[in-house]
């Protein structure tokens, strides 16, 4: 056998071994079987000197191209064993998807929080700033200022929480809605006769049985407007605009005659019933319409109390309730849950 | 209120407008109608079937011939025959073997849907033909209580003998009620009159004045003493007008079934004729009425003619009322007296004493005015709640009572058989002067923004009763009527033709003004920014009532120890109950109750709530609008239960402790940009565990304590028996602080060399702060030293009695160059040398 035949059956030979070698052990044996420092193919290109000179150069060149073939045999080969043997593992690392995450403690705005960021940035909108004014009010800021004096039947629309004080000393109460706001607002503003944009959340108290429907604390927003010549459409175009970005667009309104001692004329403003859209449900007791804001053109007598001339001033004004709109939202049937701060009601918002 | 259609139909001819559309526009116009009932039409809880429920004639009454107890009666029903029916209706009985009678009843065949008169409350049966001992009986003759129109089984009804044969029940007897709720203090709209008046303006449509005009028809007139007794209002502020008018010989007995229906659909049970009547006369017109019995007024002195007194009440008089109540005065309140005493509290309830009886023949009719404010107040502070009290407390038109007398005079002259004195007594001290009001027609445009004709404008206070008097086509003089008191301002009339002319008909339109200046809301913006930090942290918001237990706050010290605070308590004057009866000075007292009530439910809580508290620190002065309160806020928070959840694989289950609260609190003064200038010392507060409790303060300024709460404090607020660990902290302080350190905020050096890491173990006193040492490490290495983060703590035999080891990684990087070996050398050096000196710390060697 000639050292070209050899060279030829050492080259088929490894090339079979090759193809038996399974994982990356049996592929570094093969390695250092064939083409290592004592591997076969090496030891045959040591035995070039046996050759004749003039075949010399014909045999190193095959060497050299057995070599390499098996050189590019060998990574192939490794490769695809890499990516078997990856792929074993990844497979043999495979869990339940299922199963839950790593538990991460989370927390929860209060749900009027939310509803009155909400209408925060409507108004924001529209040029209101928020103005805040005291929950324990002076009697007169809650009812004489805005035009309601002691004993005047307008008093029975609200029953009041009143504060322990000295006798003789003026007497306090809890806000028994946030309109004394609107005293304040316009007294602060009236130094410098400024038009004034603003709304007026807060807490209100009412001395009044605790029921699923109504809570001695609850939270109002009372809006206020006062320039040199806002009129009543511009009001209910306000409250328009702000049931469409509140309720969602298409939203109908309502605007009904109304009372109430601090407004001249008032009106109560409804929007079509959410959930039956005005075709008559439970939730706006058949009527069609849910009731959204008391409101009306700041009466004249007030705006004088606040320091505005009513000659030279006209304003509208409105308050709605805070609760009232997510409880119609999420069909909440209980006032009690929102400041009694059941979580388990808390967490779903 | 209750309004029946068919008595408004009266006054102003609503019959062919459908009672939703009036509903609607009523409602749209001010007076909010709640519900209609419906009475006999289709929609009723008990519809009238219109073919076998009609009206008939019962022509005459014969005897049952197999039981004693019923009768046969002949009925026309309007059918080609006549009907014999069986009844037992004791008025027919009593007519046995009568003929020739016409009385007209309520006809009902068999098939129809009644109520069963017998049975307990109102249950619906058909009626079917059935033999009655023989007879058979296919349709019946109906009583009150089988119609739906009364909830007592009486006898059967009797219709007005003009009432035509065979036409459907629902023609003479079927109605709408329309249920108002009226907003604002409006006598004027507190009787069917008014909703008429209203009605006529709204819908352009004639009103009938007939109910106004009884004394033309009397041809009542009137002088100031009339004979038959001697008027005197002493009071006048209290009783602007009193009127008296005598009404002899009347029989007492019931009033008739019109009356009566009207009565019961308004919401007022029959009694009888004199009391029916002025209870009529009030809901029609508004003005209440007391009828005295004429024989009970006592004379000033015996001879003299009977005399009536208004007055203040002597302090401390008494007198019992309608309602059984003895009453006593004070020197504020109007009494009615004769010339004994006391008769009356003056619009608001008669004395027990001269009530009308039925043997009573005399009337006398007084329709009076008292001044609305002084009823309210005697009805406050007597708690005594009437119909008539209600009424003047809304004010009542003082014009009314001569009118309202006359007109049941008028009633009582047609019901009960009396006879009217051709003169009334009136007393009129306080009556109302003419009230112009100058006003222009633009002023409408410029206050509602929608431009009414003037004409239109004109339409619709005419219709009101306002007159109207043109000096000008911008210049009209506007005269108030007297029923409209609370009219004074040009707004006002702006309002009565807004509301008439409709706001549905408005165009919606926006502000189209310059803007006010713009201003931030700095305070919100960065309370809101805290409650999305909190959030962020993993706590839930709470918002919890404002009025607590005062006894909560002494539950907040563990015995032994007191809170202070910073003003007094807000206590209530009136209050629903003790938990709810003082303004909270403290956030905690809800926060531990929220957190307990929760706990029932839910292993793990983390709550805060941001919110004020309040206390007062001075006398309030109105004139400078100052309560004299304050308000500040706060911010609060609790944790209690395990720190982690439960998992599929093992979780931190022990409970959280002080350091999960101060990690989040420093993650939060991160936020803050105060982390490295709040100082944490140990604290002393009553509400903590002495050992675990932390004050904090930036710049000196107390923010607030921290702390695993007293286990006392615990059980007083019912919670479990696990750590709570809580802050309570100065909002206000934390804020101010924190935007003083934004304001001095600059961006520190970042270094593009390589740190430099080693380890130093420090042995020290057990008792020194480990901040103490981080802080001196830092400070002796500036600016070099960028970290020194403590990552082990030794106490034991290896480092000696009283001692431990704190073990801190330094990082050392320079802004300027690779720091080499020997630059770390001489750091090191001069951190040990201060940290020696200053807090006599030793190097541990390993």
């Amino acid at each position: 056998m000639t050292l070209f035949e050899a060279l030829e059956q050492v080259y088929n030979e490894a090339q079979a071994a090759l193809e038996l070698a399974g994982d990356s052990a049996g592929l570094e044996a093969w390695y250092a079987a064939y083409l290592g420092r004592k591997g076969t193919v090496t030891l045959q290109t040591r035995a070039v000197g046996q050759l004749p000179k003039d075949e010399r150069p014909a045999f190193g060149q095959r060497v050299n191209e057995v070599k390499q073939a098996l050189e590019e045999a060998y990574a192939a080969r490794a490769e695809a064993i890499k990516q078997a043997e990856m792929l074993r593992t990844l497979e043999s690392g495979a869990i339940d998807i299922t199963l839950p995450g790593r538990p991460v403690p989370q927390g929860h705005l209060h749900l009027t929080t939310r509803t009155l960021r909400q209408i925060y940035d409507i108004f924001a909108m529209m040029g209101f700033e928020v103005f805040e004014a005291p929950d324990v009010e002076l009697e007169a800021y809650n009812f004489d200022l805005l035009n309601i004096p002691d004993y005047h039947p307008a008093r029975d629309m609200w029953d009041t929480f009143w504060v322990q004080t000295p006798p003789g000393e003026p007497r306090l109460l809890l806000r028994t809605h946030t309109s004394p706001g609107q005293i304040r607002a316009m007294r602060e503003r009236a130094t410098h006769q400024e038009p004034i944009r603003v709304i007026l959340p807060g807490k209100c108290y009412r001395y009044e049985q605790i029921t699923a429907r109504s809570e001695h604390q609850f939270y109002q927003l009372e809006g206020l407007a006062v320039g040199r010549g806002i009129t009543l459409t511009d009001l209910i175009g306000t409250m328009h605009q702000f049931a469409e970005l509140f309720y969602g667009t298409g939203r109908k309104i309502r605007v009904r005659s109304s009372y109430f001692p601090f407004t001249e004329p008032s009106v109560e403003v409804d929007t079509n019933c959410i959930l039956c859209g005005g075709g008559g449900c439970g939730v706006c007791k058949y009527t069609g319409w849910l009731e959204i804001a008391g409101a009306g053109m700041v009466h004249p007598v007030v705006l004088q109390n606040g320091g505005y001339d009513p000659a030279e001033w006209s304003g509208f004004a409105f308050g709605m309730g805070i609760e009232r709109p997510s409880m119609m939202k999420y069909d909440v049937s209980d006032i009690r849950l929102y400041y009694g701060n059941d979580l388990r009601f808390l967490r779903q918002f | 209120m209750r309004v029946p259609l068919s008595w408004l139909n009266d006054y102003v001819d609503v019959k062919n407008i459908p009672v939703q559309e009036l509903a609607n526009r009523l409602t749209l116009a001010g007076m909010e109608v709640e519900a209609i009932e419906t009475i006999g039409y289709p929609g009723a809880e008990l519809p009238w079937d219109p073919k076998l429920i009609t009206t008939a004639e019962v022509l005459s009454v014969g005897p049952h011939p197999d039981a004693d107890r019923l009768v046969l009666v002949e009925v026309d029903y309007g059918g080609p025959e006549h009907e014999i029916a069986v009844t037992g209706a004791p008025s027919l009985y009593a007519l046995k073997g009568q003929s020739d009678l016409h009385l007209k009843v309520a006809f009902a065949w068999e098939g129809s849907l009644l109520y069963d008169g017998h049975a307990e409350g109102f249950v619906q049966r058909k009626l079917k033909a059935t033999k009655v001992r023989g007879v058979l009986s296919r349709a019946m003759v109906c009583s009150q209580k089988e119609l739906g129109l009364a909830d007592v089984h009486g006898d059967i009804i009797y219709l007005p003998s003009d009432t035509p044969v065979g036409v459907p029940l629902t023609e003479v007897l079927g109605d709408y009620v329309l249920d108002f709720e009226i907003k604002g203090p409006f006598g004027h709209l507190q009787c069917v009159y008014g909703i008429a008046r209203e009605v006529a303006a709204i819908f352009g449509r004639p009103l009938k004045r007939t109910p106004l005009e009884a004394a033309i028809r009397l041809g009542l007139t009137t002088v100031e003493q009339p004979e038959a007794v001697e008027l005197e209002i002493a009071d006048p502020d209290l009783c602007p007008r009193y009127t008296a008018t005598m009404i002899r010989g009347v029989s007492i007995g019931p009033s008739p079934l019109w009356m009566q229906l009207r009565l019961q659909r308004a919401g007022m049970r029959p009694i009888n004729n004199i009391v029916d009547i002025t209870n009529y006369v009030m809901l029609e017109l508004g003005q209440p009425l007391h009828a005295f019995d004429y024989a009970q007024i006592r004379p000033r002195s015996a001879g003299s003619k009977p005399a009536i007194i208004v007055r203040r009440a002597l302090p401390g008089e008494q007198m019992a009322t309608l309602d059984g109540e003895l009453r006593t005065f004070d020197g504020d309140m109007c009494l009615i007296t004769d010339g004994g005493g006391p008769v009356g509290v003056g619009g608001v309830m008669g004395g027990l004493d001269s009530e009308v009886k039925d043997t009573t023949r005399d009337i006398l009719l007084e329709a009076a005015n008292f001044f609305f404010l002084n009823i309210r107040r005697t009805t406050q502070l007597l708690k005594i709640s009437s119909e008539a009290g209600s009424r003047f407390g809304k004010r009542v038109d003082s014009e009314l009572a001569l009118i309202a007398g006359a007109r049941a005079a008028e009633l009582m002259r047609e019901l009960a058989g009396g006879v009217v004195d051709s003169i009334a007594g009136d007393r009129y001290p306080g009556k109302p002067a003419p009230f112009p009001v100058a006003y222009c027609p633009a002023m409408a445009d410029s206050i509602l923004g929608v431009i009414i004709p003037a004409e239109e404008q004109r339409r619709i206070l005419t219709a009101l009763e306002f007159s109207v008097r043109d000096n000008g086509p911008e210049d009209w003089e506007v005269l108030v009527p007297s029923y409209r008191l609370d009219v004074r301002h040009p707004v006002d009339l702006v309002e009565e033709i807004g509301r008439i002319y409709g706001y549905d008909r408005f165009p919606h339109t926006l502000i189209d003004e310059p803007l006010p200046p713009l201003r931030h809301n700095v305070p919100l913006e960065e309370e809101e920014r805290v409650r999305d930090w909190l959030v962020g942290l993993g706590l839930d918001e709470i918002i919890s009532y404002s009025l607590i237990d005062p006894a909560d706050e002494p539950r907040l010290a563990s015995p032994g120890t007191a809170l202070t605070f910073a003003g007094e308590a807000i206590p209530l004057r009136n209050s629903l109950s003790p938990e709810r009866s003082q303004m909270r000075r403290s956030l905690l007292p809800g926060l531990l109750r929220t957190a307990r009530n929760n706990l029932r439910f839910l292993e793990r809580v983390a709550l805060f709530e941001v919110g004020r508290v309040h206390y007062r620190l001075a006398t309030p002065n109105p004139a400078a609008g100052e309560t004299g309160v304050a308000e500040p806020r706060r911010v609060a928070m609790a944790l209690a239960g395990p720190r982690q959840g439960r998992w599929f694989e093992a979780t931190d289950r022990s409970a959280l402790d002080y350091f999960d609260l101060k990690g989040i609190v420093e993650a939060f003064l991160e936020r803050l940009a105060l982390l490295d200038k709040a100082q944490w010392e140990r604290g002393a507060h009553p509400s903590f565990h002495p050992g675990r409790c932390a004050r904090v303060t930036v710049e000196g300024r107390e923010i607030g304590y921290l702390g695993e709460l007293h286990p006392l404090v615990c059980e007083a607020f019912d919670l479990p028996v696990q750590p709570v660990v809580a802050l309570e902290w100065d909002l206000e302080a934390l804020l101010d602080a924190a935007r003083a350190a934004e304001g001095g905020k600059h961006v520190g050096m970042i270094s593009a060399y390589p740190p430099v890491h080693e380890d130093l173990a420090l042995i020290v006193d057990a008792g020194t702060p480990a901040l103490d040492v981080q802080r001196a490490i830092l400070q002796a290495g500036l600016p070099l030293v960028t970290r020194a983060l403590l990552f082990d703590i030794y106490q034991g035999p290896q480092v000696g009695e009283g001692k431990k080891s704190l073990a801190f990684a330094l990082t050392y990087q320079s802004p300027g160059k690779a720091l080499d070996e020997s630059d770390v050398e001489k750091l090191r050096m001069r951190i040990i040398k201060v940290v020696e000196k200053q807090l006599g710390a030793k190097v541990r060697r390993a």
